[in-house]
């Protein structure tokens, strides 16, 4: 991030920026590829680009690595130089001090997700890693999506287990680039069980949907990269890459149509919901409830409720779709009260006119 | 499709990326390369080698069809042999950039004509395509990359693959890959850097694919789909009721508008898994009474909706407005699909009354006023 000099020098705002520049320009970088389950070939990817990175000149080792590999990931191993584990208990860590020691540019690491046995310096593998990162040493390791912490429930509901292991989603969110690894699960199943195994038609749906699931964080993660980037080239308009539904209800609107509708859209499109309401002055006791109701109503149904406070109505409905990359406009016949009566009385004609690379969808009441 | 034909028709698998470089090509070979090892029966229809020295060398040892050399206009292109390789009948036939349009004077006009043919003589094939090529998202891609993609294909195309996996590779890494010069060797290369090769288009097309694959993956699934989110009270009848089947109605005019609408339209009611129907409203059925240039637009946009699966009809009316809600009627439509008009054409008859007449009568209706992508910087 480049200093402004422009603007007035507040002291420990610079010394701020300098720091974190400074600890940026240090910082490893993170690479982690990403996969959906064992044998989708993860490990191979990851010592893979740690071959051609060596062949291309750059210092890299592997500090640790799984126990048993398929033959073509033996192969590129054996090309590689290995930083040999620590031996804690029964298990294996990695052994930080001896990396630090050998001060290589990248280190691969097999199995981010992992614990290390009891005994080791930290707790957690990825603990390790940020010491070798804040070492100036990139990391590029790979994560099973089934260790992510915050997916423990979607992936029990799938796979009927969950993780004793897990990293926190934060971990991949901060890595500098992650990669994912997609295989179909037909092929991925038949890589673990062999080509004789019978298709097992059930396994393999369970892997599909944690192959769906895998792609969904990567494109998570990835939107959160374009928002950075967006905000960085100054751009502000939302490109679409994600749908984003925006239900915009009043007191009197068929708000439970119109709520149900944009969770449908939500889902198939598996964007964003967001439900707003324009505070307007004056509500009777009977609006409130009802208001109250199907706010209460968006909450539940998942969405992001947001109550915007603004004179002119449109404008606040403009200005909030513009910052949240709306695509797609949910509005009722009775977007205020009583103009419906003057006509086309044009909050609605007005959204239309004004809306910018946008759908408004205007609901029946 | 009956049982046997679908069990006899070969698989497709396709093989999706977000921008050149990110190595498609390379993956297909290498799995090919992988099945030739273990005795399959595979061969190269087509492959671009880009003078691309990795992929190249992945090619090596492959049996490829010969390629068909045919002349147009006095130059010599080099095209895939169609009929080369449905008589070779591989068990295998990998095509590279399905989105190709193939020179005039070739056996179909378009590459994944070509694939399907071969699909229907029981070959099974491997593909390689970019998400920018699917044209339900070429209004999107334009507004990210500020590049319109002429070569594209039909979203139902790609709904015919068996498989559709993603390519990837991070925008940092192509960036140095283009930078070594491995993606496009020399001149081509700043051209492309000024366009698809931003950073931040992308990281935009890369999460365009992403979400692409995942939608591909979740239509394939073989259960059907748990309802994301079940609420318990208020809203379950409700949600049942949002459950019910859509039907997409898009109105069709001889403004350049209708393609983006078609796009759009299309893409909803794939998601929504709604029918989807196009119409156009006119005096007279036959369009006589139109402008050539009228009339062809219209033409054109009928036959760009029927190419994309969308069931169209000619409504001969003199209110449009009538003649939709009509239609709609008649055809339990349960969203009708306009395009914003455009700022010239605004407050006059088009806009402010087609648009607030339909929805002031069109009950059980909701429509839809879509606007153009475009991009403002």
């Amino acid at each position: 991030m480049p200093i402004d000099l422009n603007r007035r020098a507040d002291p420990d705002l610079l010394l701020r920026q300098l720091e974190e520049q400074e600890q940026q320009a240090h910082r490893g970088r993170l690479k982690v590829f990403l996969g959906y389950a064992a044998g989708v070939g993860k490990s191979f990817q990851m010592l893979d680009e740690g071959r051609r990175r060596r062949q291309r000149g750059e210092d890299v080792v592997v500090g640790i690595v799984q126990q048993r590999y398929p033959p073509e990931v033996v192969e590129v191993l054996a090309r590689l130089e290995i930083v040999p584990p620590l031996k804690v208990g029964g298990g294996e860590a990695l052994d930080v001090d001896a990396i630090l020691g050998r001060k290589p540019q990248a280190v691969l690491i097999d199995g981010l997700a992992y614990d290390n046995p009891p005994g080791s310096p930290n707790a957690k593998r990825w603990q390790d890693v940020a010491q070798i990162l804040s070492a100036g040493i990139s990391v590029i390791g790979t994560i099973n999506l089934q260790y992510i912490e915050e997916l423990q429930d979607e992936v029990a509901a799938i796979t009927g287990q969950r993780r004793g292991q897990t990293v926190p989603k934060a971990f991949l969110e901060q890595a500098d680039e992650i990669e994912i690894v997609d295989v179909p699960a037909e092929e991925s199943l038949q890589r673990t069980a062999g080509e004789a195994a019978p298709a097992d038609a059930e396994q393999q749906n369970r892997l599909s949907r944690l192959r769906e699931l895998a792609l969904l964080l990567s494109a998570q993660v990835v939107d959160q990269q374009l928002a950075r980037c967006l905000k960085a080239h100054g751009i502000e308009e939302a490109w679409g890459a994600q749908e984003r539904i925006m239900v915009c209800i009043t007191p009197r609107s068929n708000a439970a149509r119109m709520i149900a509708s944009g969770r449908r859209n939500a889902d198939r499109f598996h964007g964003e919901l967001f439900v707003t309401y324009v505070q307007q002055p004056n509500l009777t006791a009977e609006d409130r409830l009802s208001l109250d109701r199907k706010l209460a109503m968006a909450r539940q149904f998942g969405a992001e409720v947001e109550i915007l406070e603004a004179k002119d109505s449109i404008a606040a409905i403009l200005q909030f779709a513009r910052t949240k990359g709306i695509t797609q406009i949910f509005v009722g016949h009775s977007l205020e009260r009583g103009w419906w009566k003057k006509l086309w009385g044009d909050p609605v004609d007005r959204l239309i006119r004004s809306t910018e690379g946008m759908d408004v969808i205007v609901f029946p009441h | 499709m009956t049982h046997e034909e679908r069990t006899r028709r070969g698989r497709l698998k396709v093989f999706l990326g977000y921008a050149a470089g990110v190595g498609k090509t390379f993956r297909m070979l290498e799995e090919a390369q992988e099945l030739g090892r273990q005795g399959g029966d595979v061969v190269i229809g087509y492959f671009e080698p880009h003078g691309r020295a990795d992929t190249i060398a992945e090619a090596a040892g492959l049996e490829a069809v010969p390629r068909r050399k045919i002349e147009y206009r006095g130059v010599m292109f080099e095209e895939m042999d169609a009929d080369g390789a449905l008589a070779r009948k591989a068990a295998v036939c990998l095509v590279d950039e399905l989105a190709h349009t193939n020179v005039p004077g070739s056996r179909n006009a378009k590459r994944w004509e070509d694939v399907l043919e071969l699909l229907q003589a029981g070959i099974h094939v491997w593909t390689t395509m970019n998400v920018q090529h699917i044209e339900s998202l070429n209004d999107q891609v334009r507004q990210i990359t500020g590049v319109s993609v002429r070569e594209t294909l039909p979203d139902w195309v790609i709904q015919q693959a068996d498989e559709v996996v993603m390519v990837d590779a991070t925008p940092m890494a192509l960036l140095n890959r283009l930078r070594r010069g491995v993606v496009y060797p020399s001149e081509k290369a700043r051209r492309a850097l000024e366009n698809f090769f931003k950073e931040s288009s992308l990281v935009a097309l890369r999460e365009l694919a992403l979400r692409q694959t995942a939608h591909e993956v979740e239509v394939r699934h073989q259960a059907p789909l748990r309802p994301a989110r079940e609420p318990q009270t208020p809203g379950s009848a409700l949600t049942r009721a949002e459950t019910e089947r859509e039907r997409v109605l898009i109105y069709i005019t001889a403004e350049p508008s209708s393609a983006m609408l078609i796009r759009r339209g299309r893409r909803i009611a794939d998601f929504l898994r709604a029918d989807c129907f196009a119409v156009h409203v006119s005096g007279r059925a036959d369009l006589t009474h139109l402008g050539a240039q009228q009339r062809r637009a219209i033409e054109q946009y009928l036959n760009f909706a029927r190419n994309l699966h969308i069931e169209t009809r000619l409504l001969e009316a003199d209110d449009p407005v009538h003649a939709l809600l009509d239609f709609a009627r008649r055809n339990r439509i349960t969203q009708l699909y306009l395009a914003r008009p455009r700022r010239r054409t605004w407050p006059g008859l088009f806009g402010r009354d087609l648009i607030s007449r339909i929805v002031r009568t069109g009950r059980d209706l909701r429509v839809a006023i879509v606007a153009e992508r475009r991009r403002r910087q």
